[in-house]
Parts: structure tokens; C-alpha cells; sequence
């Protein structure tokens, strides 16, 4: 018998006890493991390119639900230093199950590619984007992993957009794809013709859900976006217009407010460990006390008798942090393609298992600090004498 | 040879703002290979003193010398280091530890010496195997009877090999035949290993094992009655 294994058999002298320790330091350990990658996943910008510096988005100033009219695009053009403008909304639909998420734009196909040019498509693809009425395209990855080939029909059950015959079926050509830039770990997005999409929805004909602008003089860029949100001050549809850089910023912000979020849950998960596990180990050590003081009688010091105590805290918290590592580890693996759809990558760094392994010691040690010294305390004679 | 010495040994334990005289000034020489049983009604201080002999207390005057080493003056972790190597305990409630089996209970103390897990394994097999229960090595406490429980407890005190081994009512909690077993075991340690053995008992069967016997009243060793 080694020390770590009688520190082993110490633990489960209540063994119901110690293993729902266990399971609830796993859970919490599986929790910080899963979390922690969301949150890395968000910080690593959720896999989205570069954002083009001298690229405005003109968005409905109170809420991305609000439609813009699409005659703003004249007077968006009209704007000194504006370059050109394109649009694009958001579609939303299901294709074949809800977990084969991805984003689908109804766009003006030149227009789009001639506006997010670090896009690259054939140009015979674009030809029949542009002239197929009900004409897609599909970035490449998202074509090779659906097993979509050019001439197909892919069809998309409209979870917002109805169309005018109240069906919610809708029927693609898939008539091109296209490639994204190296950096974009993310599938990219299912492009449709906007054409097609107005002209068949059961509402909203005639509107966007933003304006892209390119412009001339990056550094006026604030100016030119004060001007643009000028013209739609006192319309039923007001603008805030703002750099992709500026609101890549303000993406991460709102990811900085989720880092928050996550780390409030987090801490109130081990803080809740933290009091049962200390309380596992307060009762554990007050029906040991005779114990205890057999090991002081049969030599062991009371440093000895205090580091076997915290050993026995370390340990627990160190194979709940284990289990409940792999265990995410695990479930990472599976969940992971799915969570790739929507944030570009997801899966368990280094630095987060690194950072479980330290939070689990950090963990035992508080948690086995003041048994520790409790025990290290302990008189001999007066511990027996109690018995 | 005079294995332990005690002069002028007092303990008052102070219980609130009173104080007890525990022991009022003991002098007491134990020769090696000794049995000796010290007897007295409750509260007279034979477990006190045998705690000071085992090093587990230190006296509140007097001095304390055992196998030549002054007791008062090893710190706490000298003592624990000497109470490893030179003294065996059994208590009345056998104190084994319930989650070890008998084979690593007796091998606990050995956790605390430089040999390797397999001559733990060996030296605490050897143990059992004097106390007759080699065929339980693997059984733990709550399987044991207490008799057996006893005889692993003797094992734990004796597997270190130490001179001295001091028993605190060794046979309060078992019936008279069962008694009488662990008695004649203590014996056999005594006449056949050569251990000094300093027992506390209430029971004058009990004592009646043992080479002398020591009275105690309130605090004071009063009569030799052997």
C-alpha cells in the first residue's frame, strides 16, 4: 500500500458520499471544460474574416428585425465619397434538419461579389447566378460537405419567409459555388437571388435587411456614415451606419459580455463545489478524528497527518477535474461539428485543460486547507481521550 | 537495564479555570523485558502516565527517559519519528483504521520507514503471522471479531519492532476467554520476543498475566503488589 492509495481507501469510507462529490466536481469540471472552449471559440472572432476596411453597414438603427426600404439604396448612392452599394437580408430556413445550420443571403449577385471581391467565383457561376431566377450559390466547403453539385435543387422549408402561395417551401438551383478566403474557417453563406426571394415572399416586398457601402477614403469613413445615417434621421426607418471594422468590434464586445456571463456561471458553479466539497471534507475529517490521532500515536507527524488530509482534498477534486475533462473532451468530439456551424471552430485547447488541471489543485487545496490544519492541530490525548 | 525512568513526573490539565492534579509526582523505573500492569480505579492517572512513557504528552514537571532518551526534550516531530521506531500502542478499542484491511492496517506504520512496499508487505504478513491471523490478512475491521481485531491491532504495534509496547485496557472490551487469548499473546511478546510491556488494566485476571503489578490512587503510585 502506497500513501496514495491509503489516501484511495480514506476517501471512500463513505463511498454514496464521495462519489456524488465526484460526479458533482465532474459536472462542474465538464461545465468549465465546454464553457471555457464557447467562450474560446468566441474570442477567436468566431471564425469570420477580416473585416474590409473600407466597407460601411448600414443597418436599422433600433433593431435588426426592422426592414429597410431597398429606394434608400438610391439615396445611400447619392451619398459624396460613396462608391458603390449592394444589400443583403437574412433568410433563416431549415435545411433538412435544424442542426444543418448555416446563414442563407438573399443578394444581387453581381453587385455582392463585385462588393465582397476577396470572394472568388467563377465567372460563368456569377452568369447564372445573376440570370437563374431561382439560382444559389454555395460557398465550396459547404457544397463538398452537404454533397451538393452544380444543377441541383436544394430545397429550404422557410422559417420566416412564407411565399405568396402561403408555402413554406422553398426550391434552389444550386448554379454555382464559390471560394472564401483562407482565413474564414467558417462555411460561409448560401447566397440566393434576391429577385426571386421579393417577388415570391408573402411580405415585406421591397425591403432589405442592411445596405453594404464601399467608399472612396477610408478615413472619411465616419463622416460619410454620420451623412448616410443623416438622410434617414426623421424617416420611418432610421440608420446607424458604422465601419464591418466597428461592428466586428462591437461583435466582440458582445462576446466580451458573454465572457462575463460564462464566467458568472462558472463561478457560481464552484462556488456551490466549493461549499460541498468542503463540507464532504469537514465530515469526513470530524468522524476521523480518532483516527487521526492513531496515525500521530503510531508515528506520523502532524505535518504528515496534515498532508495526508489535504492529499485526500487534491485527490477528489483532481479525478472529478480529470473525469469531467475527458468527459467534455468527449463530448466535444461529438457536439463539435455541430458548434463549427455556427462559431467556425470548437474544440478543447491546450490552455483549457492546462486551466482545469490548476483550478482543480486550486480547488483542493481550498477546499482541504482548513481540515488540513484542523488535522495537523489535532492533540493526541485529547482526541483519544473522546472516543 | 533500565528501559524507562520517570522522576518526580507531575500533570495538571488545567479544565477551565480549574486546575487537576492528574499526577502528583511519580518515580517509577521500568527494567527491559518487564511486564508490568498498573491498575487503580478511574481518574487515578494510569492512562496519563502511560501516555507520557509513550511519548504522546509531555509531563508538567519531573522528566521522562525513555531507552535513555529525555522525552521533554524532542520537539513534537522527534517524537512522532521515535514513537514510530521505539514504542508500540493497543488501545482498548482496537483503533484499527476501518477502510484498510487487516494486512494494511498492519502496515501502516511501515509507511513511515525507507522499505519497499513488498518488505512492508513481507514484514506485515510476518506480523499477523505471529499473532495467528495470517488467514485474515485480507479481511477488514467490521469482518473481525474483536479478539481478532485486537490481535491485528498487537501486529500494528509490534511490526516496527519496537522494545517497548504499552497497552491501554488491551482486554476492556473482549469477554474473559478472548481475554485470556491476548493475554498469553502479550506473554509470548513478552517472554519470546523480549518486549517490555507496561499495561493498564482494571482487571486483576488481567494482571494477574503480568510480571508486577503497580497501584495508583489519585495520582500516586501507592503499592507494589507484586
Amino acid at each position: 500500500m502506497s500513501r496514495l492509495g491509503f489516501m484511495w481507501a480514506n476517501l471512500f469510507r463513505r463511498p454514496v458520499r464521495t462519489w456524488l462529490t465526484l460526479v458533482s466536481v465532474m459536472i462542474a469540471f465538464l461545465l468549465f471544460v465546454l464553457l471555457r472552449t464557447v467562450s474560446h471559440s468566441f474570442s477567436e472572432g468566431g471564425g469570420f474574416g477580416e473585416p474590409g476596411i473600407d466597407r460601411l453597414m448600414v443597418s436599422p438603427k433600433y433593431s435588426i428585425i426592422d426592414p429597410l426600404p431597398i429606394s434608400a439604396l438610391q439615396q445611400i448612392a447619392g451619398v459624396d465619397g460613396v462608391l458603390a452599394v449592394t444589400h443583403g437580408d437574412w433568410f433563416g430556413g431549415v435545411y433538412q434538419d435544424r442542426a444543418n445550420f448555416f446563414p442563407k443571403y438573399p443578394v444581387k449577385p453581381i453587385p455582392h461579389f463585385e462588393m465582397y471581391s476577396e470572394y472568388l467565383i467563377d465567372p460563368q457561376h456569377l452568369e447564372a447566378f445573376a440570370t437563374t431566377r431561382t439560382g444559389a450559390v454555395a460557398p465550396l466547403a459547404m457544397a463538398v460537405k452537404y454533397g451538393w453539385k452544380v444543377g441541383d435543387k436544394i430545397p429550404i422549408e422557410g422559417d420566416i419567409w412564407a411565399k405568396k402561395d402561403g408555402s413554406r417551401n422553398w426550391e434552389f438551383d444550386l448554379v454555382g459555388t464559390y471560394a472564401a478566403p483562407e482565413d474564414q474557417q467558417q462555411p460561409g453563406v448560401f447566397l440566393l437571388n434576391y429577385a426571386y426571394f421579393d417577388e415570391a415572399r408573402d411580405f415585406g416586398e421591397g425591403t432589405v435587411g442592411w445596405f453594404t457601402v464601399r467608399i472612396a477614403d477610408t478615413e472619411r469613413a465616419a463622416e460619410i456614415a454620420n451623412a448616410i445615417d443623416a438622410l434617414f434621421t426623421n424617416s420611418l426607418n432610421p440608420t446607424r451606419t458604422m465601419t464591418e471594422a466597428e461592428q466586428a468590434r462591437q461583435f466582440m464586445q458582445q462576446i466580451g459580455d458573454i465572457e462575463l456571463m460564462m464566467t458568472g456561471i462558472l463561478a457560481a458553479v464552484f462556488f456551490t463545489i466549493l461549499l460541498l466539497t468542503g463540507n464532504t471534507m469537514a465530515q469526513a475529517l470530524r468522524e476521523r478524528v480518532p483516527e487521526l490521532a492513531v496515525l500521530k500515536t503510531i508515528g506520523f507527524s502532524d505535518g504528515a497527518v496534515a498532508a495526508l488530509v489535504l492529499g485526500e482534498a487534491l485527490l477528489l477534486c483532481a479525478v472529478g477535474a480529470l473525469f469531467g475533462t475527458v468527459l467534455a473532451i468527449g463530448a466535444a468530439v461529438v457536439i463539435g461539428p455541430g458548434m463549427e456551424e455556427a462559431m467556425g471552430v470548437f474544440e478543447v485547447s491546450g490552455s483549457t485543460v492546462a486551466s482545469a488541471l490548476g483550478l482543480s489543485a486550486l480547488l483542493g487545496l481550498v477546499v482541504g486547507a482548513v481540515p488540513s490544519f484542523t488535522a495537523q492541530r489535532l492533540s493526541i490525548v485529547d482526541a483519544l481521550r473522546k472516543q | 537495564m533500565t528501559v524507562v525512568s520517570c522522576k518526580g513526573v507531575e500533570k495538571t490539565f488545567i479544565k477551565g479555570r480549574e486546575s487537576v492534579e492528574v499526577l502528583a509526582g511519580i518515580n517509577l523505573e521500568i527494567e527491559e523485558g518487564d511486564f508490568l500492569a498498573l491498575m487503580g480505579p478511574s481518574g487515578s492517572g494510569k492512562t496519563t502516565l502511560l501516555n507520557l512513557i509513550g511519548g504522546l504528552d509531555h509531563p508538567s514537571a519531573g522528566s521522562v527517559v525513555v531507552g535513555g532518551q529525555p522525552l521533554a526534550e524532542m520537539s513534537a516531530k522527534q517524537l512522532a519519528k521515535w514513537r514510530s521506531a521505539n514504542v508500540g500502542f493497543i488501545f482498548q478499542f482496537y483503533n484499527l483504521l476501518p477502510v484498510l484491511s487487516a494486512q494494511r492496517n498492519v502496515e501502516l506504520p511501515l509507511l513511515l520507514t525507507a522499505l519497499s512496499g513488498k518488505q512492508r508487505q513481507a514484514n506485515a504478513a510476518a506480523a499477523l503471522q505471529i499473532v495467528g491471523l495470517a488467514d485474515r490478512a485480507k479481511h477488514k475491521p467490521g469482518e473481525l471479531s474483536g479478539g481478532q481485531q485486537q490481535r491485528v491491532a498487537i501486529a500494528r504495534a509490534i511490526v516496527a519492532d519496537p522494545g517497548l509496547l504499552v497497552c491501554d485496557e488491551p482486554t476492556g472490551d473482549l469477554d474473559r476467554d478472548t481475554a485470556d487469548e491476548i493475554l498469553k499473546l502479550l506473554e509470548t511478546l513478552n517472554g519470546e520476543y523480549g518486549k517490555t510491556i507496561i499495561m493498564v488494566t482494571h482487571d486483576p485476571k488481567a494482571a494477574e498475566h503480568a510480571a508486577q503489578v503497580l497501584r495508583m490512587d489519585k495520582g500516586l503510585l501507592v503499592e507494589n503488589a507484586a
